[in-house]
């Protein structure tokens, strides 16, 4: 029979072996999904995590690797600070659009003024609009106690309502013969997240994603409010015991990753997206909350996650264009890693011994 | 003599890293009432259960009446006449009597016969009990008592109880234990589970005293003084803690007219409670569990905020405060329950010293933790207070329950406290390091701190408070010097015998 063992401490090993395990379990099962669908399964799982680093093409992948891991990266670093706390933010995707609007709305008011400081205007509205999107489930959670993981994800359909009203209404490109989607900020300087150095992928929010990383890094390890934070979650009761404020953190943390979210939202439209269209967004919000936990809400582990993300994603198109994957295995083989993550998550709490079989 | 109605020989189990019973061998004869003597992990509880069929011996053998005995679940042991009452109840609270104890059984008969059987039995064991009254509404003593006629009901040849009175008023002890020498005087077996030796001198006949999950000896209690007992148990003389002579100074924290709703919907409110403790002064609250104490620690340490100001420390109303605010002033507090709320069980020591002590030792700076201050603070904690754990970096929920008492207590003493308030602060703890906790308390207001001890244990605040006050249902009664009081006047501050009135009806 197999025992559970609760361990006397956590697994330092474990808590960082299992993330490792848990790519390597994918890529066995993924492998073997490939192999049932009458692909190789070798030549699948080198074009999924080989080839966009390394292949033949990689001087246009590789850059593509930063435009996507970027905002991942950026949304779950905020999302982790309140997960830890157990503060579940589920509607990033939902700051992120509203990030998006705002960023936008600021450039596309002003069109076509050129000036130095709209760029930075723009980051500040996206921020403010993530923020304060992220603000309605904080402050109904802090004054009713609602559930901020409904109110969050609910709250996602109804930026996406807005997103769609703004694409076909107010923001719409007066220029664009009555197609939807507003003017192109790709083709506004003041207004355009353009890259840094040219042909790396390499734009503002990749610099904001680094930042945030150091950022969070320094706030849990050395900051009182990151113990505030890892307290609330590990022990409510010790934490409250300890003079921490619930509410004030419920704002801290939602605000905090609501304005990233948003950050990130302006950042993809003003950048690589280019406008406001309808379906501007592709659901980082979401994939986000993954990257979190791949990540073991550490912030280095997010960076390492988002970059793995990222990776998966673009392997994964390569995959279904050259060797003919359809979508759903892609997107099979990503929640795979998911699943496997959580599941060997119980190895850092827990050891497996084997007994003979009789009741314990 | 006559042959024992259980035998138990050379039993021995093992988890890892830890034996917590090594060959084991004695017997209990018919209507006797053996006790089971030992500190907290010496092994009485794995024992028992071996006996109640929840753990299987690695070794040894157990002989019922002469023939060999291996229950491999309760409901064997049960089959075979053995019953168990536990210290944490099993019991629904919105269900009643009757239908708590109907779901214990394999075979309910319908509810009113039922009904009838639990009168019949609490009207012949004298353990009043009304079969319909919802078992949310009732003490702890009689909540009790609703477990030991579910054991009853089964007619059993063997009654294990575990740490019975912990929950009890003096006035309910006398009536269980009433109860349990009519079940004796009837030839039934009882094996008694206590550390508490002058109940175990007054009821039982035999002891057999476990220590680091060995037999080190059997006595007869009533031919043995407590502290040869309580020397067998630990293995070593005991130290009384010393209370030096002390001057009482101004008072240090004073509540007056104090209520507060309790932020749980089954917590007890605090009504009107008025108290004034002094400088140097030890101030014994006590009371039986669930009674407003978790509730008062919690209005006391801030995390209850009180917005009059019924509360003053040193004369400056601080009802206001938070937590942290009031440790800035000097007001500290140790809460009952170790893990998850003293301390945080999954987070090292080194973090848990942090989490009280960021404001009083200074171990931040502009926001930033001083990680060395702070592992250097809980280096202090554990030497200053013996705290047997390889070092701070280890969890908190790594560490037994009395080093971790040791360190919540030692991390609040060492910080100065001008007032302090902790609860139970001997819980779970062994006899040494109940004695070290103690000697630190007394220590600590002989050094002219005013100190608060909320206890469900009587013989440690006649020990270590100079004043008394009980807690009954959120009400505290007028503080009265220890000396004076004698432990019948205690059960009765204490609210008496709860539920005594369903016996009249």
């Amino acid at each position: 029979m197999i025992v559970l063992e609760k361990r006397p401490q956590p697994s330092k090993l474990w808590a960082y072996g299992t993330p490792v395990l848990a790519v390597l379990l994918t890529m066995i099962f993924g492998g073997l999904l490939f192999a049932a669908l009458g692909k190789n399964p070798v030549d699948a799982i080198r074009t999924i995590f080989f080839d966009p680093v390394f292949g033949e093409f990689a001087f246009y992948y590789r850059p593509q690797l930063l435009v996507k891991g970027a905002p991942l990266v950026l949304i779950a670093i905020g999302l982790s600070l309140g997960f830890r706390a157990g503060i579940w933010n589920i509607g990033a995707e939902g700051q992120y659009i509203i990030g998006a609007l705002c960023g936008a709305g600021v450039a596309l008011a002003v069109y076509p003024l050129e000036a130095f400081w709209l760029f930075p205007l723009m980051i500040m509205a996206g921020a403010l609009g993530g923020w304060a999107w992220a603000m309605i489930p904080a402050f109904l959670k802090v004054r009713f106690g609602t559930n901020e993981i409904l109110v969050s994800l609910m709250l996602v359909y109804v930026a996406e309502q807005l997103l769609a009203s703004m694409a076909l209404g107010l923001l719409r490109n007066p220029d664009g013969f009555g197609f939807p989607g507003s003017r192109n900020l790709q083709q506004y300087p003041s207004a355009h997240n353009a890259e840094l150095i040219a042909g790396t992928g390499m734009h503002l929010g990749v610099v904001f994603a680094l930042i945030a990383v150091i950022f969070a890094y320094v706030l849990l390890s050395r900051h009182m409010l990151g113990f505030q934070i890892k307290l609330t979650g590990a022990a409510p009761r010790a934490a409250k015991f300890a003079g921490v404020n619930p509410a004030r953190l419920i704002l801290v943390c939602l605000g905090t990753s609501g304005a990233l979210a948003g950050m990130a939202g302006l950042f993809e439209v003003a950048g690589p997206a280019g406008q406001v269209s309808i379906d501007f967004n592709v659901g980082y919000g979401f994939t986000a909350i993954i990257v979190a936990f791949l990540g073991r809400l550490n912030p280095i582990g997010i960076l390492l996650a988002g970059g793995l993300m990222a990776l998966t994603y673009i392997g994964g198109e390569i995959a279904q264009g050259q060797l003919g994957l359809p979508a759903a295995a892609i997107d099979l083989f990503q929640g795979m890693l998911l699943f496997f993550l959580l599941a060997l998550d119980v190895l850092t709490n827990y050891r497996i011994r084997l007994r003979k079989g009789e009741a314990a | 003599m006559t042959a024992p109605l259980l035998s138990l020989t050379g039993l021995t189990k093992a988890y890892p890293g830890v034996v917590a019973n090594d060959d084991v061998s004695f017997d209990i004869r018919p209507g006797e009432v053996h006790a089971l003597l030992g500190e907290n992990g010496a092994g009485k509880s794995t024992l028992v259960k071996m006996i109640y069929g929840l753990v299987k011996p690695d070794s040894g053998q157990m002989l019922l009446n002469g023939v060999a005995f291996a229950p491999t679940e309760p409901r064997a042991a049960r089959a075979d006449g053995i019953a168990m009452v536990f210290q944490h109840f099993s019991l629904f609270d919105a269900l009643n009597v009757a239908e708590n104890i109907a779901l214990g059984m394999e075979m309910p008969p319908p509810m009113r016969d039922l009904a009838r059987q639990i009168r019949s039995v609490s009207e012949t064991y004298g353990l009043p009990l009304d079969p319909y009254r919802t078992v949310g509404d009732l003490s702890a003593g009689e909540r009790q008592r609703v477990e030991i006629i579910r054991c009853l009901l089964q007619d059993p040849k063997l009654l294990i109880m575990d740490e019975p009175t912990s929950v009890l008023t003096p006035q309910e002890v006398q009536i269980l234990f009433e109860t349990l020498r009519k079940l004796k005087s009837e030839g039934t077996s009882i094996l008694y589970i206590s550390h508490k030796l002058e109940e175990i001198r007054a009821l039982c006949d035999q002891a057999t005293i476990l220590r680091l999950g060995k037999n080190v000896g059997a006595c007869v209690p009533s031919e043995t003084s407590a502290r040869d007992m309580a020397e067998m148990m630990v293995g070593t003389s005991l130290q009384t803690p010393e209370r030096s002579g002390r001057a009482f100074g101004e008072p240090a924290i004073e509540l007056s007219g104090l209520s507060a709703a309790s932020p749980s919907e089954f917590g007890t409110a605090l009504k009107n409670i008025h108290l004034s403790v002094r400088k140097g002064e030890v101030m014994g609250i006590g009371g039986v569990a669930g009674n407003g104490q978790d509730e008062l620690l919690a209005v006391l340490s801030g995390e209850i905020p009180e917005p009059s100001d019924a509360i003053k420390l040193m004369g400056q109303p601080i009802g206001r405060l938070g937590p942290n605010q009031r440790r800035a002033l000097g007001l500290l507090a140790a809460p009952e329950e170790r893990l998850g709320h003293a301390a945080a069980p999954d987070m090292s020591l080194t973090e848990n010293a942090l989490l009280t002590g960021a404001v009083r030792e200074g171990l931040t700076s502009g926001g930033f933790l001083r990680w060395s201050a702070a592992r250097g603070f809980a280096e202090n904690i554990i030497q200053a207070f013996d705290v047997r754990t390889p070092g701070p970096d280890n969890a908190a929920r790594a560490l037994s329950g009395g080093n971790l008492q040791k360190f919540v207590i030692g991390r609040e003493v060492l910080q100065r406290p001008e007032v302090l308030v902790v609860n139970q602060p001997t819980w779970g703890v062994d006899a040494a390091a109940a004695a070290a906790i103690r000697q630190a308390l007394l220590d600590l207001a002989a050094k002219g701190a005013a100190i608060i001890v909320i206890s469900q244990d009587l013989d440690e605040l006649m020990e270590i408070a100079d004043s008394f006050a009980a807690l009954n249902e959120g009400r505290l009664s007028a503080p009265r010097p220890t000396a004076e009081l004698s432990i019948d006047e205690i059960g009765l501050m204490m609210g008496g015998a709860h539920g005594m009135e369903v016996a009249h009806v």
